[in-house]
């Protein structure tokens, strides 16, 4: 038995089963056809609910095909199967009409990463307040390893809770950008809409600039952005893993 | 190498969903089987049941992922996060299957077959003893559930599991509903495969229930769900390997249509009322 042969006929129904197989059993290598099929579309429906309610079952059935077998697993943990699903469905000419699809699988798929993140207690308020004022500028923070932040052009975090049963089923009015925080301070993972410049703040900080550094990032993305508020929420979500001072590591 | 093992009393497989539940009604169990790849995650909720739940019972973890029967060498990362994973949770029993599960770079989320020869016999013989190096414990091995057979298979599957043994010291996990229905699939006697599995060699029993199909050609055959409660003939196997081999740590898999807790427990029940029949000394015939 050639396992290539195997493995390949696994994924596309058009080449023949394999010939090593007993002839008198040979249509049963559809059962291992179907069992690893329906096994990853299954893995799929349960890491991005919100993109097959929006999609419908039907729908999301046929792209989570499509994708398995252009796109099969390399993780050996199925729970991370499909980071690249949310590439796929916006390349799909059938999803041009849903521009947010992506960036909702975007965000369903940082929701797994999240849950499964390290364990690290975040910092709370009572660092912050122990915190020299004057010294606040040169500070560099290293977040918490569940912390994503998905940027989009379109309300995502409004989309995503709309369709995961947080919030009713509604005309969106205000049709505009959100950026989603998604974090998890202790078990349970949490998701919610940065304010304005939140998102470039985030970022810088992840990427190790100061808080000085990282709010003129966030004044520069949008004018109003509230550096107090912002700096508060950093402790009070619980999205600070560590703080370190020039000359310190982190 | 580290021989410790699960107690002879009925195990369940831990799903997620009935944490609280166990805590609030623990069921006389004796251990909790989970999937290994369940675990590779750094953190989070998972991490935090299996600890609470290891300080009260055994634990067995289960590999499905490391295809022990594949053509390439073992993945050395998935070998050092099993391997890990044992330091963490220093489990009573760690198993894998007679089976393939990726090929180069894919992952294919199911158990797959092999033929079973002198060479894949030798290849499965190496990729044990890495495993059982690498751990630095004895490790079970379990018997696939069959659909089909290969034309260059040339030794029977209990051979081969007594002959990987021999080679590598291994122990065995004996799925009886694996052997149900590779029998009725492949049109053997389950009690011929059972007489020649060395059953001295079996750590651990695995029960499940499995669901009715019919092939292609009309033939009826069964597949290996986990998703209904034992079938009575699978019953009937377990009890009449139990009457020679003695009591066993015995695993009931319910991985699909899992129902509530006391559901589960009260079918772990069921098979414990057999496992205990088997504990009492047997009775002999008069002459």
């Amino acid at each position: 038995m050639e396992e290539a042969q195997f493995a390949s006929a696994l994924l596309d129904p058009d080449l023949p089963a394999p010939a090593a197989i007993s002839a008198s059993y040979r249509s049963r290598f559809a059962i291992y056809r179907n069992n690893v099929v329906v096994s990853l579309i299954e893995a799929l429906a349960t890491r991005f609910p919100a993109v097959r309610r929006v999609v419908g079952d039907a729908f999301f059935t046929e792209a989570a095909r499509l994708f398995v077998a252009n796109r099969p697993p390399r993780s050996r943990m199925i729970a991370f199967y499909g980071d690249g699903f949310a590439d796929f469905l916006e390349a799909l000419p059938a999803c041009a009409e849903l521009p947010y699809l992506g960036d909702l699988a975007r965000l369903e798929a940082a929701r797994t990463q999240a849950y499964h993140a390290g364990d690290v207690t975040p910092l709370g308020p009572e660092t912050l307040a122990s915190l020299a004022p004057e010294l606040l500028g040169d500070l560099r923070l290293t977040l918490h390893p569940a912390v994503t932040v998905i940027a989009s052009a379109h309300p995502i975090v409004t989309i995503w809770a709309m369709n995961a049963g947080e919030q009713k089923l509604a005309e969106i009015d205000d049709w505009r950008g959100q950026a989603a925080l998604i974090s998890r301070p202790h078990f349970d993972v949490e998701v919610r809409a940065l304010p304005p410049g939140g998102a470039a703040f985030l970022k810088a900080l992840a990427q190790g600039a100061t808080l000085a550094e990282a709010a003129a990032d966030a004044q520069a993305a949008a004018p109003d952005f509230d550096l107090p508020v912002n700096l508060a929420a950093l402790f009070s979500i619980g999205l600070v893993a560590s703080t370190a001072l020039e000359g310190e590591t982190g | 190498m580290s021989f410790a093992s699960l107690p002879a009393e009925i195990g369940l497989g831990f799903k997620p969903q009935h944490f609280s539940a166990i805590a609030a009604a623990p069921a006389a169990i004796g251990f909790f089987e989970v999937h290994a790849e369940n675990y590779f995650g750094a953190g989070g909720v998972p991490h935090a049941q299996l600890t609470a739940l290891r300080r009260d019972y055994a634990l067995s973890l289960h590999g499905v992922g490391l295809s022990i029967g594949g053509e390439a060498p073992l993945d050395h990362s998935h070998l050092a996060t099993l391997k890990a994973l044992c330091a963490r949770y220093q489990p009573e029993s760690f198993s894998e299957h007679l089976a393939w599960a990726s090929h180069n770079e894919t992952y294919f989320n199911d158990l797959l077959p092999l033929p079973l020869n002198e060479a894949t016999l030798a290849r499965v013989a190496t990729h044990v003893d890495q495993l059982q190096t690498t751990l630095g414990r004895r490790v079970l091995i379990e018997n696939p559930a069959s659909y089909l057979s290969f034309s260059d298979g040339t030794i029977t599957e209990p051979q081969f599991l007594a002959e990987l043994a021999a080679r590598t010291g291994c122990g065995l996990l004996l799925d009886v509903n694996n052997v149900y229905v590779s029998a009725v699939n492949l049109g053997f006697d389950p009690k011929t495969y059972l007489d020649a599995f060395p059953l001295a060699l079996v750590g651990e029993i695995h029960l499940a229930g499995h669901s009715d199909a019919t092939d292609a050609e009309g033939r009826a055959m069964l597949i290996d769900t986990h998703g209904a409660p034992i079938a009575d003939p699978v019953f009937a196997l377990y009890e009449w390997v139990l009457t020679r081999a003695g009591p066993r740590p015995s695993l009931i898999e319910r991985d699909n249509d899992v129902p509530d807790w006391l559901a589960l427990a009260s079918e772990a029940a069921t098979a414990g009322k057999i496992l205990d029949a088997a504990r009492k000394p047997q009775s002999h015939h008069a002459a």
